[in-house]
């Protein structure tokens, strides 16, 4: 297919897609309106089960079963991308040298990794009281432990980040949901139901039943996630080489 | 005014499609492909916007104090954004195995077969 007819292609099925998407738009709810019934029901049900951050009730409770797709999604690509940038036979594994880096650098890098490591873990405890939660929290925690590989050099963050202890991470903690889920039904009750533990007092961290458990589940299966798989691509840049074994 | 953040989403969509079609490096396609993602969350958290309402989340604030916004499109932007990102990395992924069977990421000259 020539660029031009591509093009050409691509104009036509935009325009008609343009077309269509407005007149759907101008048929849906106007902009900021007050009708919202599916929020107005997931906010009662969230402050009945004394859980503050409704969006945390909506991931671990009121769709908790969602949220476990969601995970073994996560899983299952980082069990792609370990098999996609595994080291092939013809490639050979290079000591990365250490390089110089700038005072500032490795200063800033050292001062905020504590303080940016310790956020992402109030982000994850926090998860159903305020704003964050595993996903955010489990993020913010993983790529802390990067800010090694700025400041100092690869040598020193794979000696904080044994990737073979994060790959058994991100499969316990996955486990660890589902034992949860599993958990409620020995309770008698359905899979993954908030059931089981009590409610608690509102606004404290041990408030919501499970949800504070998934949660931490959570966190732990992402920040172990993303931890795999950033060092997956890093081996790709600094360490793995092609050659035949020189 | 009332539909300018439906077709805002739209637009984001379509310049997404716009740069995966014209794209001439994988890596680029990758990224056009996150653009489009994100027409998608706009399109979601638009859907779930309420006139002078806050964030979904009573640890400050009195319940039934305030409105709300509704917060299951936004715990649907959260799932849709973890699955940009996990689609995001296997494409790297791929991408990196192609440059290094083919060397090169231009996908107009990946036509041939190679065993």
């Amino acid at each position: 297919m020539s660029r031009r007819f591509r093009l050409w292609l691509v104009a036509v099925g935009g325009a008609g897609l343009a077309a269509l998407f407005t007149a759907a738009a101008l048929d849906l709810p106007a902009f900021g309106g007050d009708h919202h019934p599916y929020g107005d029901r997931a906010v009662h049900a969230s402050l009945s089960r004394h859980t503050a951050n409704v969006i945390a009730s909506v991931n671990f409770d009121q769709r908790a079963f969602d949220t476990l797709g969601e995970m073994t999604i996560l899983f299952a690509a980082v069990i792609g991308c370990g098999a996609l940038l595994r080291q092939t036979r013809d490639e050979h594994r290079a000591t990365p040298e250490p390089q110089e880096v700038a005072r500032p650098v490795r200063r800033y890098a050292l001062l905020v990794l504590p303080v940016a490591l310790l956020t992402g873990l109030y982000v994850i405890a926090h998860g159903q009281l305020s704003p964050g939660g595993g996903f955010q929290g489990g993020v913010v925690a993983a790529t802390s432990l990067h800010l090694l590989y700025l400041g100092a050099d690869y040598r020193a963050l794979e000696r904080v980040r044994p990737v073979a202890l994060y790959e058994t991470g991100d499969a316990v903690a996955t486990s660890a949901y589902v034992v949860t889920g599993l958990a409620a039904l020995i309770g008698g009750s359905a899979f993954l139901a908030n059931t089981l533990l009590p409610y608690g007092t509102f606004n404290t961290l041990s408030s919501g039943g499970t949800v504070p458990l998934l949660n931490a589940a959570v966190g732990m299966e992402v920040a172990c996630a993303v931890v795999v798989l950033l060092a997956r691509f890093l081996d790709q840049a600094v360490e793995i080489e092609e050659g035949n074994g020189t | 005014m009332g539909v300018l953040p439906y077709l805002v989403a739209g637009w984001v969509f379509l310049t997404g499609c716009y740069g995966l079609a014209t794209s001439r490096n994988l890596i680029h396609a990758v990224g056009c492909l996150s653009v489009c993602q994100a027409g998608t969350y706009v399109l979601l958290l638009a859907v779930g916007y309420r006139h002078d309402a806050t964030a979904p989340v009573f640890s400050d604030l009195k319940p039934g104090s305030r409105p709300v916004v509704d917060p299951l499109v936004q715990a649907l932007t959260l799932t849709d954004v973890v699955v940009g990102a996990t689609v995001t990395a296997l494409l790297l992924a791929l991408v990196v195995q192609i440059s290094k069977r083919h060397g090169t990421v231009d996908p107009d000259e990946l036509s041939e077969l190679r065993g």
